[in-house]
């Protein structure tokens, strides 16, 4: 079967049902050794044991960032290519994408009091993360309060594509602005910055809360597309009364 | 070796506990919208009601 023959709703769901129980069971599978891998990891050297709120707060703001990327994707595939799933892509990913930033910034901010003496500021990287996280309101009350989902489908692809903006800013706001955050410390041009036995197990977190992205983002998937043919047939049922 | 959470215990327990929280919630929201939706649409196709492209593959 190629790719692009995925790109059709019906085809979607079959493989949908067959791969979400799998999916399911690996990500649990990598959570219950990512979270063996947490409870042995050292404590850093400066941090102390606070270190392993980093195991939730650094995976959850990647995947704040991947999902909006994501969701920019999908959006050219709506208004270049007006595919219907790439609007299912757009909406099934926004409450993820949302509930993932809100994990990031909670964790962050419980990071920030016992280290930084604070549970708030507002410098570049926690201020953009908190945009980010408006945006994805901003994107879940359009789809929650339009009428007409094909015109819903256009703002929220122009949406997706204006907050892209905002991804780049995220990732070098502590390279352009002075930032009570601290600077990139995985993603280096000149190798990451920790140890590996903490590495290590945050590699294999990340790698965990990917799968429950993915896993999450096609069961929400499937539910968005059974919801449009629960719509079309009644819209038929009325045409026909 | 596990070692102890230290003094901050406290802001690593409930960092831990949110995150299980909001994963949890958005489980069982995406599970509950499944279930709602898959009845629906056999609450429909028990009434004979189909889809467009359902009645076309009949012609």
């Amino acid at each position: 079967m190629a790719l692009i023959d995925l790109a059709n709703p019906t085809r979607f769901l079959a493989l949908a049902n067959r791969v979400l129980p799998w999916l399911a069971a690996v990500t649990a599978i990598v959570f219950a050794y990512g979270l063996y891998r947490v409870a042995y990891a050292p404590d850093d050297y400066q941090q102390g044991a606070t270190v392993k709120i980093m195991f939730l707060h650094v995976p959850s703001a990647w995947l704040a960032m991947m999902g909006w990327g994501l969701m920019t994707v999908a959006a050219l595939g709506t208004l270049v290519w007006r595919h219907p799933l790439a609007d299912v892509a757009v909406k099934a990913a926004a409450p993820i994408g949302a509930a993932f930033t809100f994990i990031c910034l909670v964790t962050g901010s419980l990071w920030g009091r016992p280290m930084w003496g604070t549970y708030w500021v507002w410098d570049a990287r926690l201020t953009s993360v908190l945009v980010l996280f408006l945006l994805y309101l901003g994107m879940l009350a359009l789809y929650w309060t339009a009428d007409d989902p094909n015109r819903a489908a256009r703002a929220a692809a122009i949406l997706a594509l204006v907050g892209a903006v905002n991804i780049p800013i995220i990732k070098f706001s502590v390279d352009w602005w002075n930032t009570l955050h601290q600077p990139a410390s995985v993603v280096r041009m000149d190798g990451p910055a920790i140890d590996s036995s903490i590495l290590v197990p945050l590699l294999v977190m990340a790698v965990a809360f990917t799968l429950l992205f993915f896993t999450l983002h096609i069961a929400a998937m499937r539910n968005e597309i059974l919801r449009r043919r629960i719509r079309s047939m009644r819209m038929m049922q009325a045409a026909n009364a | 070796m596990m070692t102890a959470l230290g003094p901050h215990a406290s802001f690593i327990v409930v960092a831990y506990i949110a995150t299980v929280i909001v994963i949890l919630a958005l489980t069982i929201w995406i599970a509950r919208d499944y279930a709602v939706q898959r009845h629906t649409l056999s609450d429909l196709e028990s009434r004979g009601i189909k889809r467009r492209s359902q009645r076309e593959d009949k012609i």
